[in-house]
């Protein structure tokens, strides 16, 4: 076994076995409308509390901030003027251009959807840059091919699952917060307090409080053959939830899609099994730059420098131990 | 409208409001729809479409009426569809008069009563055979007097230059819209428009829809895939309560109230429609028997006109404004509230929370106790001190209310689609559905009625009020479905359900609760419970759920077939007529008779369907065409007409007659309006505020400011401005702001946004200010704020009794606004620098040319102004508009 999850993906890697296809999340910003329905869904499903202070939070309409103990999907909303959109355009053609997804207008109908009516006469034409735009984006966690929260947990209780998705056990955990430090997405915190039942009954408590909270990619439904429920809840089929390897090929042909329209500005993110995490199991189509989402642009699980650290470790001790050595080799003369 | 090749969005926040109905925008996107959003505001829809255009609140008329000008200057409308399926030929009276020629006012109308009387709107020719829908027609359109001539001229002066000049629009976005509008219309490709309350609630709303009807009948985008004015409804199930209404002027099938006087059963089913004139409503007569013979059972007979007396008559409007009015003069003792919040969702809230202070009773159903059934302990007037706990006398009962999870019933949505829920789970605690809750009120005061003898006690006791209960307690909402549906009574078929409205009779054999919904229940299967997935069927999806009428999904779709009956092309193909097997077909239920060929001339001896010709496609309609022209049916127009709303600072750039003529108001201190541009003290609110929801609240936040799971999301109540606006009076990204109108004022957290982008209109900069309606002040739920709402005036839409909640005046100030008894003083003293104290100005009600004032001209002084209706209420007399135009 390599120490980093190779091309079987990482439910095979972990022992699960071939048969266990991985599942993830294409989240497809281009059509998101900001509803955050798939907030709602999520903390109804899995009795999150809420966060923050009830107070507005100044960035836009996005009043939850980020992801966190409570919060698993967040929708962030960015409003931008002209000329960013344009830098936006010229980013996303360079990508493409460095051998993303081709060019060229798509030929079949939407995955999913009703059989498209004859586009013969629609008009392909690239759009004037629009004067302003507020882009919406629902995030989460990234279910990385190579997960620094899993790789540090020292009790075992983040584990692996038969979907390739990364799962708490919050029954197993001791909530050290090894784990927040180790994701390169922030995604992960321990759950300190919040509120979950209307102001009528609040006698419940809070559900898993103390211990390290995040997506489980909705564990729970998937064992029963149900769907995540912000995907099933998502109106506009933003967020989309299926076999990874599937919709890897979709998000390929969709900004294939956008950039046959003119919308250049459309990229992939966490869908390169080369970059830092070995890819994630959510991956995004997003319109800008990450780091205008709040998305690190070059995500690095920080335990992917373990074998080479555990090498130089090796030889350090090699030599101690050979200095050792020598030392009562020498003082026996 | 995922068949549409265009979609504009206008008056309406589909993204934020209608997001599940929004998947099919995008669905349309994806397939290569343009979509285009005119709003005065970016929203999330905006944000979704492919262009938004930026509009000054209140003009949608001369942008449309552009469009429609436009159009038809350059030769773009479609002539076969108009021809063939609209009025444009008719020849309309010589004695009607258009604002063209009036100054803004139509022929007709009644300065004293602010009316118009509609009889010179009518069309040419012989009255005999106009009622059998048969006017004076010219099918060349050269006639200086054809609707279509008219039509060109009335809109001569909605140019580019005007559009720019009033709606703020630059040329190069209205070339934008008007071309694309122009392109995916045709044989071809089909334009869809979508609107919402964005449109309803001016005073004049009902004619921006009228505009959007206007200009898809000219291009042909009725009755065919993709096409059409979707009106998308403000809740869930709103168009079900209006097909069976909770609304004071209509019965189920939208049969009208009668008025008082109003007594032969005859005169009234022929007002509605005759016998002998064209089309569906001829069998007026057979929708209202089987209704009342579904109300009042055996007791209801032809010789007692099937118990036509047993309904109440109207005095006059009774709509909630007018209640409020009522309630304020002590008109009304006891009060019942299902679902509704108006302390906070009601315009003027200070005034609707002064009115539930005057009840002698109030039931308050809902799922929390919202801030109508506390208002008497923690509402803003109680921190001002201008009410007083101890001293209010309404007696408050609270009810706890399940929701549409905790039991059975149906929903129909914006398609006219009714589609069944299960119950899902019990309800709470003491908790009943409103159908176990007015079941067992109409059998507890049927009991208590049981031995009287009381002639007014009749229809109570008569009515049929038999319906099965489960062990539970709650009735069978299927019961009340079969109901509506209808059955047979005699005959061979005696207790089967009816299959369609066909089936109705007039002899009393059939009865029927709604006549259009007839079908819903055919062979005894709850048709809307239909759940099919659209893989497993056709585009249509005629096996989910149940549209009435028929099942039918699209109305008056006779017209996706040319005059002979062919697809207008293969791409947009619905309904055509088969001459193999002599019957019209295609992938949705024809709306028209079956096998009536496309050249039949139509029999006008026999009325009703047989007197339709073979093209005539707008089966409800007494002439059997779509109105371009609309000779009744409107109190305020045949023509949509563009007037400024009365607390507009622009004067109105086509017509010396500033505002809606008919509009409505009521006199009162509390209900005053800024004087806009029509006189001294406009200036003290110059900016326009517009108000509206958000995805996150539901309405006056009675199912979203109670749970913890949405009020975190919104969590508190904001104004949004532009960064120009906050620069000019000192606004603070996230600080406080307060609004301040002639009616209240308001705090709010600033949210600075290029979002709201000022308008140049002529010579002015016009600042818009954004205000979601969701907060109220209380003290149960999660999280409170100041009620949007409270800044609003109780000013109507003649045609509708909607308030006007989209173009009111304003000013705004940085920080919080004061406490307690000072916050009425603030407003006072902006009203004072107004002229707006009624104490000091006897005469003023701030609104220019409201209703009894008449045209513009005559009634600049302010002694002249005075609204007559709200003064005339207390003695009850009919003083609301006339209701024979509705």
């Amino acid at each position: 076994m390599t120490f980093l999850a190779g091309p079987e993906g990482p439910a095979a890697e972990s022992g699960w076995g071939h048969e266990h296809a991985r599942k993830g999340f294409f989240t497809d910003t281009s059509i998101c409308i900001g509803c955050k329905a798939c907030e709602v869904a999520c903390k109804e499903w899995n009795s999150n509390p809420i966060d923050g202070s009830l107070e507005i939070l100044g960035s836009s309409y996005d009043n939850t901030g980020a992801l966190g103990a409570n919060t698993w999907r967040h929708v962030a909303f960015i409003e931008q003027g002209q000329e960013r959109i344009d830098e936006a355009r010229e980013s996303g053609r360079k990508l493409v251009s460095l051998g993303m997804p081709g060019i060229g207008p798509k030929t079949s109908g939407p995955r999913g959807a009703l059989p498209a009516g004859d586009l013969s006469t629609a008009d392909r034409t690239a759009p004037d840059t629009p004067e302003f735009r507020w882009l919406m984006s629902s995030d989460v966690c990234k279910h990385c091919t190579n997960a620094g929260c899993l790789d540090v947990c020292p009790t075992g209780a983040i584990f692996r699952s038969e979907f390739g998705s990364v799962v708490v056990q919050e029954d197993v955990c001791n909530g050290c917060g090894t784990c927040v430090g180790a994701c390169p997405f922030g995604v992960i915190e321990r759950r300190d307090d919040g509120t979950v039942s209307p102001r009528a009954d609040r006698s419940e408590g809070i559900p898993h409080e103390g211990t390290a909270n995040k997506c489980t990619l909705c564990y729970d439904r998937l064992v029963d053959g149900e769907q995540p429920a912000c995907s099933a809840t998502c109106p506009t089929q933003s967020i989309l939830f299926g076999d990874h390897e599937d919709l890897a090929v979709d998000a390929q042909e969709r900004v294939r899609d956008l950039h046959g329209r003119g919308m250049t500005e459309a990229r992939l993110y966490g869908a390169n099994p080369r970059d830092g995490v070995g890819g994630t199991g959510s991956m995004f189509l997003l319109l800008d730059e990450p780091e205008v989402y709040g998305l690190p642009p070059d995500p690095q699980v920080p335990t992917k420098s373990l074998p080479a650290t555990y090498a130089q470790a090796g030889i350090a001790a090699a030599g101690m131990l050979a200095v050792t050595a020598l030392a009562f080799l020498g003082g026996r003369r | 409208m995922a068949n549409a090749d265009l979609i504009v969005i206008e008056g309406s926040n589909m993204a934020e409001a209608h997001p599940v109905g929004f998947q099919w925008v995008m669905e349309a996107k994806k397939r290569g729809a343009r979509v285009i959003h005119v709003d005065p505001r970016f929203t999330r829809t905006s944000a979704n479409a492919d262009r938004h255009i930026p509009i000054r609140s209140g003009t949608d008329i001369v942008l449309l009426g552009g469009v429609i000008r436009y159009v038809l200057e350059n030769e773009l409308w479609f002539e076969q569809y108009v021809k063939a399926f609209t009025n444009a030929s008719t020849i309309v009276s010589e004695s009607y008069g258009d604002p063209e020629d009036l100054d803004g006012l139509f022929s007709g109308y009644d300065p004293e009563s602010g009316t118009y009387d509609n009889g010179t709107w009518a069309y040419a020719g012989d009255e005999e055979r106009i009622a059998r829908g048969l006017p004076e027609r010219d099918e060349t359109l050269q006639h200086p007097r054809t609707v279509f001539q008219l039509l060109r001229r009335h809109y001569a002066r909605y140019t580019p230059q005007m559009v720019q000049d009033t709606c703020g629009i630059a040329p190069e976005d209205f070339e934008y819209l008007a071309r694309s509008v122009a392109e995916n219309s045709g044989r071809e490709r089909t334009t869809c428009f979508a609107y919402a309350l964005g449109w309803t609630q001016h005073q004049g709303g009902a004619q921006m829809i009228r505009t959007a009807a206007v200009l898809q009948l000219l291009m042909g985008n009725m009755g065919r895939p993709g096409g059409g004015v979707m009106a998308l409804r403000g809740h869930a199930t709103i168009q079900g309560s209006t097909d069976i209404p909770t609304l004071y002027h209509i019965l189920p099938g939208y049969l009208p109230m009668p008025l008082v006087g109003q007594d032969d059963f005859d005169e009234y089913t022929r007002a509605i429609g005759k016998k002998e004139q064209k089309g569906f409503w001829a069998d007026a007569d057979i929708y209202a028997i089987n209704l009342l013979k579904a109300w009042w059972g055996d007791s209801a007979t032809a010789q007692n006109d099937w118990g036509f007396h047993n309904l109440p008559r109207l005095t006059g409007a009774h709509g909630t404004y007018q209640t409020t009015m009522r309630m304020l003069e002590d008109g009304v003792d006891g009060f019942f509230l299902f679902g509704q919040n108006p302390a906070v969702g009601s315009a003027n809230g200070r005034m609707q929370r002064f009115g539930l202070s005057h009840l002698k009773w109030m039931v308050v159903r809902d799922f929390y106790m919202i801030e109508s059934a506390t208002f008497w302990r923690d509402g803003p007037e109680i921190e001002s001190g201008e009410l007083v706990t101890e001293d209010i006398g309404t007696e408050m009962f609270f009810l706890p209310a399940a929701n549409h999870t905790e039991k059975a019933g149906s929903f129909t949505q914006t398609q006219r689609m009714v589609q069944w829920r299960d119950q899902a789970v019990e309800p709470p605690g003491d908790a009943k559905s409103d159908l176990e809750f007015m079941v067992d009120l109409g059998c507890r005061i049927r009991e208590k009625l049981k031995d009287s003898t009381d002639p007014r006690d009749r229809p109570i006791l008569d009515l049929t009020w038999d319906y099965p209960v489960k062990d539970n307690g709650e009735p069978d909402a299927e019961a009340v479905l079969a109901e509506i549906n209808g059955r047979h009574l005699t005959g061979e078929k005696a207790g089967q359900p009816l299959a369609s409205f066909g089936e109705m009779r007039a002899d009393g054999s059939t009865i029927g609760g709604c006549w259009i919904y007839t079908g819903v229940y055919a062979d005894g299967i709850n048709q809307a419970r239909r759940r099919m997935p659209g893989p497993d069927q056709d585009e249509t999806a005629a096996e989910w759920g149940w549209a009435w009428p028929a099942n039918r999904r699209i109305l008056y779709n006779r017209a996706s077939a040319d005059a002979q009956g062919k697809p207008w092309s293969e791409r947009k193909k619905l309904v055509w007529w088969d001459e193999e097997t002599g019957i019209w077909t295609g992938h949705d239920i024809p709306d028209f008779p079956l096998t009536k060929r496309p050249d039949d001339p139509g029999d006008p001896d026999v009325g009703g369907a047989g007197a339709l010709s073979g093209t005539d496609a707008f089966i409800m309609q007494a002439d059997g065409r779509g109105w371009l022209f609309a000779p009744t049916g409107l109190v305020d127009g045949p023509l949509p007409t563009h007037y400024e709303s009365p607390e507009s600072p622009i004067r109105n750039p086509l017509y010396e007659q500033q505002s809606n003529p008919t509009r409505v108001t009521f006199r009162s201190e509390d209900n005053l309006s800024s004087p806009g541009a029509m006189g001294p003290g406009g200036e003290v609110y110059p900016y326009v505020f517009t108000t509206y929801r958000i995805t996150e609240h539901h309405t006056a936040g009675g199912m979203s400011r109670f749970l913890p799971y949405l009020s975190e999301l919104q969590p508190e109540m904001y104004c949004e401005v532009s960064p120009e606006l906050a620069e000019e009076i000192g606004l603070e990204p996230y600080g406080w702001g307060t609004i301040i109108s002639a009616r209240s004022a308001i705090e709010a957290k600033v949210l600075v946004t290029e979002r709201l982008a000022p308008l140049q209109v002529g010579d002015r900069t016009i600042h818009q200010i954004g205000l979601p309606f969701h907060f109220g002040q209380g003290s149960e739920a999660f999280i409170q704020g100041d009620g949007a709402n409270d800044l609003i005036g109780m000013n109507l839409d003649a045609n509708t009794q909607i308030q006007n909640s989209k173009n009111n005046s304003c000013t705004i100030i940085p920080g919080r606004r004061p406490r307690g008894a000072a916050r009425r003083e603030l407003v006072v003293e902006y009203r004072r620098r107004a002229g707006l104290v009624m104490s000091e100005h006897p005469a003023v009600d701030g609104a220019e040319g409201a209703p009894g004032a008449g045209p513009v001209s005559d009634s600049n002084h302010m002694e002249d102004r005075g609204p007559q209706e709200a003064a005339a209420m207390p003695d009850g007399e009919s003083t609301i508009k006339e209701m024979k135009n509705r």
